[in-house]
């Protein structure tokens, strides 16, 4: 842990800040060449993992059996016409080229060319992006206004009816295969009730309200394992921070447990429910690839699985290496959100 | 033993006894097309009803358990096999170049979601119950790495690993013979977690086609195929349905129940 400088005059302040909820300290002058250091540490790994995962997903596809240019012209096609096209879509070029070609386009906005659509990858992936994001955040936002009530009610009546309640719907929540309870979801508000349509998607040009509609039930089918295991993270984060000095003192002060909980436990309680909301969402995303199926949406997920079985292998590394991304950018995001609120973690950088 | 473990054992072992019952019993061929019997809702002659080509549903699920805990109990051991010695290589030589690089590794693999590396997978291999073990497997590996690495870093501070290293013993015996005994109850609690896990992700990768392919039975590719009959027949989405539910409650219940009983500092403890 680094050494902070402490004016004397200032010490008695800080010393009665240690029995203050962190959010509520007092700051200190922040450490900014520490923190310099801790966000030049975070963003070389950052691009260094960018750049390894970039070469696994490359050169794991390269090895793929098939040739696309042979795939798409079919079995009677002559060599030199598939020398052609082999040509025109950049595949005679050499292994580390055309890496370098994929890998600096993408910085730049540019996938590449769908061997199979023959339209810019990145048009592709931009259309898909408009149905899988907004579902990933829907369902986060789902999963967040469930989980949270439910993980503050079970940890407020701690083995009481109550948490026993929760606790036991969270091991059930976590034990449903979402795209089970999506199937179980489309029986019952689509087929019986008519409240939803079974599958598809009307496009945003229909509306706010309308799109907003037709990604509802796939939202709550992603949300529901998601709510599960955030509302167990806030319970547990919650009784660890009630079990902590400040808690007791605010108690001896007379703050009823209630009190306490809400004054001071829930917002340092935040914190690693925050990083677990942040580490979801990348699992959103990829998550939707199952529920898309399902709901016959066209988001990334369909587009990955046509891309597959059409052998149009750029649009798969394309979106995998999408994903990966939105991976590690949360990680990074996360990790920066953390040191933001626990000043002790930028020393480890 | 604690109520979840007794809960979580019986229905483990319910589905264990069902999957080793099939290779010598089950009520009908599971492979049998019965046209006439399609769509039998649950009745004395088919106890879970038949699916759209008159096959015995009960039959299926009982063969399909087989297929389940297999994917998802060769995907444990290869995240176990290379895992564990990962992570107590790590731990050993901790801040070494080594440590580092174990580490960095399992952190690129965990920036790609299980599923992702699936359809990587199939990618280039095609699909098929082998390649879900694969998928699984790989993504458990720095799971159990970071697992035992966190856990083996505490033990290398205790005294009694002093004594071992004062007594002459190198690294690695002192990892097999102190480090990995005292760390099993831990992965032994990790792998019932992952367990559950891989029956989860091996019915997903099945149901979008890239698990186990026909006629290797799969809970997965029953729900796949329930899920254009779910109006005429809803039982076969339910009947696959509720078995992976109670599969992987169970395995979790049991993972619950053993973090407490073999850890009596968590008894009573939180999720």
């Amino acid at each position: 842990m680094p050494p902070i400088q402490l004016e004397i005059g200032n010490f008695s302040a800080f010393a009665r800040d240690r029995w203050r909820p962190l959010w509520t300290r007092a700051r200190r002058p922040p450490n900014l060449p520490l923190m310099g250091r801790y966000f030049a540490k975070r963003l070389l790994s950052l691009i260094v993992s960018l750049v390894v995962a970039s070469w696994v997903i490359f050169f794991v596809i390269e090895i793929a059996p098939g040739d696309p240019a042979s795939f798409m012209l079919g079995i009677n096609a002559q060599p030199d016409t598939i020398a052609a096209l082999r040509s025109e879509l950049g595949l005679d070029e050499g292994k580390v080229t055309r890496y370098i070609n994929w890998f600096t386009g993408m910085l730049q906005g540019d996938f590449g060319t769908s061997y199979t659509y023959r339209t810019p990858v990145a048009q592709m992936v931009a259309d898909r992006l408009w149905v899988s994001l907004p579902l990933a955040i829907y369902a986060l936002t789902l999963s967040t206004l469930i989980a949270l009530p439910a993980g503050i009610y079970a940890a407020a009546r701690r083995g009481k009816s109550g948490d026993i309640a929760v606790m036991g719907a969270t091991q059930l929540g976590v034990a449903v295969p979402n795209f089970w309870f999506a199937m179980m979801l489309v029986l019952v508000f689509a087929i019986n009730l008519r409240w939803f349509s079974a599958g598809g998607f009307v496009g945003w040009e229909a509306g706010p309200l309308a799109a907003l509609h037709s990604l509802t039930l796939p939202a709550i089918a992603l949300a529901l394992p998601q709510a599960a295991i955030l509302a167990r993270v806030m319970r547990s984060a919650l009784l660890d921070i009630l079990g902590e000095d400040f808690i007791r003192t605010a108690r001896a002060k007379g703050l009823s447990q209630r009190q306490a909980l809400w004054r001071h436990g829930l917002r340092n309680a935040l914190i690693p429910v925050l990083t677990i909301i942040g580490l979801q969402f990348s699992f959103l995303l990829a998550g939707a690839i199952i529920i898309e199926q399902v709901f016959y949406l066209p988001g990334l997920g369909r587009l990955v699985f046509q891309a597959i079985s059409a052998r149009d292998l750029i649009v798969v590394e394309s979106v995998v290496m999408l994903l990966v991304f939105a991976v590690i950018m949360v990680n990074f995001l996360v990790d920066l959100t953390y040191a933001l609120v626990d000043p002790r973690l930028r020393g480890r950088g | 033993m604690t109520r979840s473990l007794f809960l979580g054992g019986i229905l483990s072992a319910l589905v264990l006894l069902a999957a080793l019952l099939s290779f010598i019993w089950t009520p009908y061929d599971h492979t049998a097309l019965n046209i006439p019997a399609k769509l039998q809702a649950p009745n004395a002659e088919h106890w879970l009803g038949t699916d759209h080509f008159g096959r015995d549903i009960l039959s299926m699920i009982m063969v399909g358990a087989r297929t389940s805990i297999a994917v998802a109990l060769v995907a444990v051991g290869i995240g176990m096999g290379l895992g564990v010695p990962l992570g107590l290589a790590a731990a050993a030589k901790r801040g070494s170049w080594l440590d580092e690089g174990i580490m960095r590794a399992n952190d690129l693999v965990f920036a790609f979601p299980s599923l992702v590396i699936a359809i990587l997978i199939t990618a280039i291999l095609g699909a098929g119950a082998i390649n879900a073990i694969i998928a699984i497997g790989i993504f458990n590996i720095p799971v159990f790495a970071r697992v035992t690495r966190g856990a083996a870093l505490s033990l290398w501070q205790r005294e009694f690993i002093l004594a071992a290293r004062v007594a002459g013993k190198g690294s690695a015996r002192i990892s097999a013979e102190h480090i990995l005994p005292n760390v099993a109850n831990l992965l032994i609690v990790q792998g019932t977690i992952q367990f559950s896990l891989g029956i989860l992700a091996e019915a997903g990768l099945s149901y979008v086609g890239l698990g186990a392919q026909p006629p290797v039975p799969s809970w997965g590719r029953m729900l796949a195929d329930a899920q254009t009959m779910v109006s005429l027949a809803p039982h076969m989405a339910l009947v696959p349905g509720c078995a992976i539910i109670l599969t992987v409650l169970g395995l979790n219940l049991m993972g619950d129940g053993l973090r407490d009983w073999l850890d009596p500092k968590l008894q009573g403890g939180r999720a």
